[in-house]
């Protein structure tokens, strides 16, 4: 067992230290990436926040819409193969919805400002 | 210094030139480069863009274009009137600066967000979508028998070229099956009218000043085609830059984008520009995913290519609202 802080404790605080004490003393295109590098921080914090019981209800929708065993990875395979070959579509009980709450699920971790995001989140 | 081999090329374009001052790199990644600087001349300096692959790079990879053809088709575009700049000079061998050429520099903004949210584009931004297709509409009846050698590019030739793409990072992504399914089911065959289409016709592209638009820029991914690829690239909500309500890269309506290309007398077919929209957003979901390879492979090793893969997410949450929009 590691002892504390967390990681993503770690991170935080760099991503704030980042954010508080030297972006605003950094100009040009540096800026730019430098808010870029904050946004991964941001990211990464959130994915360690969120993924692993994000991953485990999408491994349950997947099981349950497949009715098979397997990773996260070959699940979403199969999916993505029955979907290709016309096997599973949108008058499938269950896709639509499994594609929805997976993909708001990626985006609270990816790009929780995206606009078409927060309006999904408001039409819930 | 770039300056000593400019100073030699504009003298030979642009009598009385005595030098040229303030060269600066814009962009540019391994293979093309784009310069501002001004020529210096006693009766005033002119602003100049150069555009170019350093000597070294040969002919243009995949779906570009190329810089000769970028050049004619940005000078005939200019010709007919349309906002383009002047191209200035070809450069030729003798140059020593590469391949690409010298345009006139034009004044403006690309930076979506300054265009979508500054107060100097308060009066444009009501009135670039009409002009705009009006622009598009143009481009499209440039005399097909001028136009350079292109590639020709048709809706199914365009699905599989994504499906390839897409099967070849070997990562599932659903949502995007689902949308080449859709387009699949949904290919409306060979456009009954075949022109130039300038393949990149959006924010970034764009100069816009506090009177509308005043430059299209970036020939390269042009080719022929169904025109209505344009109309609905530049609907992709990618482009909006969160303002989703105005489909028109987020200041405009699709109604104004088709009445000015129908004052500039051609017709749009809005379910075609539907379906290119659903083919655009995946595109742009491909290409974020390509960026991820290319970062992880190197040689462009950088934070910006890293973050670019996690925007791949937008786009299935786009596709989503375009193919199974949930209950309002």
């Amino acid at each position: 067992m590691q002892d504390e802080p967390t990681p993503t404790e770690l991170i935080k605080a760099v991503a704030d230290f980042l954010r508080n004490e030297i972006a605003p003393a950094i100009k040009g295109h540096n800026s730019f990436k430098l808010r870029v590098g904050i946004n991964a921080l941001d990211l990464v914090t959130r994915q360690l926040a969120l993924a692993q019981a994000d991953d485990a209800t999408e491994a349950a929708r997947l099981k349950q819409l497949l009715g098979a065993d397997g990773t996260l990875m070959e699940l979403n395979r199969a999916l993505s193969e029955k979907i290709a070959r016309g096997e599973v579509d949108l008058t499938t009980p269950g896709l639509s919805e499994h594609l929805w709450q997976s993909t708001m699920d990626k985006l609270a971790v990816d790009q929780p400002n995206y606009a078409s995001y927060k309006r999904e989140l408001g039409n819930t | 210094m770039i300056e000593t081999e400019l100073t030699r090329c504009v003298a030979s374009f642009h009598p009385g030139a005595t030098g040229v001052t303030g060269a600066a790199k814009l962009s540019g990644g391994a293979s093309q480069e784009t310069w501002t600087f001004d020529i210096v001349h006693p009766n005033g300096n002119v602003g100049a863009i150069l555009r170019r692959a350093p000597p070294g790079y040969g002919a243009a990879p995949g779906r570009a274009a190329g810089l000769d053809a970028e050049a004619t088709l940005m000078q005939l575009a200019h010709d007919a009137g349309l906002p383009s700049p002047k191209v200035m000079h070809v450069l030729s061998p003798e140059d020593g600066l590469g391949r690409g050429f010298i345009m006139a520099r034009v004044e403006g903004e690309t930076i979506a967000r300054k265009i979508l949210r500054d107060e100097e584009f308060a009066k444009a931004r009501p009135i670039l979508a009409r002009q705009l297709g009006r622009v598009i509409a143009g481009i499209h009846g440039l005399p097909q028998a001028k136009l350079p050698q292109l590639r020709s590019l048709t809706a199914t030739k365009e699905i599989e070229d994504l499906a390839r793409e897409y099967h070849s990072f070997n990562w599932p992504r659903p949502v995007f099956e689902l949308a080449l399914r859709w387009l699949r089911d949904h290919d409306p065959g060979p456009s009954s009218e075949v022109t130039l289409v300038h393949g990149d016709f959006r924010h970034g592209n764009l100069i816009v000043g506090p009177d509308g638009v005043r430059a299209v820029l970036d020939w390269e991914l042009a080719h022929t085609g169904d025109p209505m690829e344009d109309l609905g690239w530049i609907c992709v909500n990618s482009w909006r830059f969160g303002e989703i309500d105005k489909p028109v890269g987020g200041f405009g309506s699709r109604e104004d984008l088709f009445a000015g290309y129908e004052e500039a007398g051609r017709k749009a077919d809005p379910d075609r520009v539907m379906f290119w929209e659903v083919m655009g957003t995946l595109r742009w979901g491909v290409m974020c995913c390509g960026m991820m390879q290319r970062f992880r492979s190197g040689p462009d090793h950088s934070m910006e290519r890293a973050m670019i893969g996690r925007r791949a997410s937008e786009t299935e949450i786009d596709l989503l609202r375009l193919l199974v929009p949930r209950g309002r």
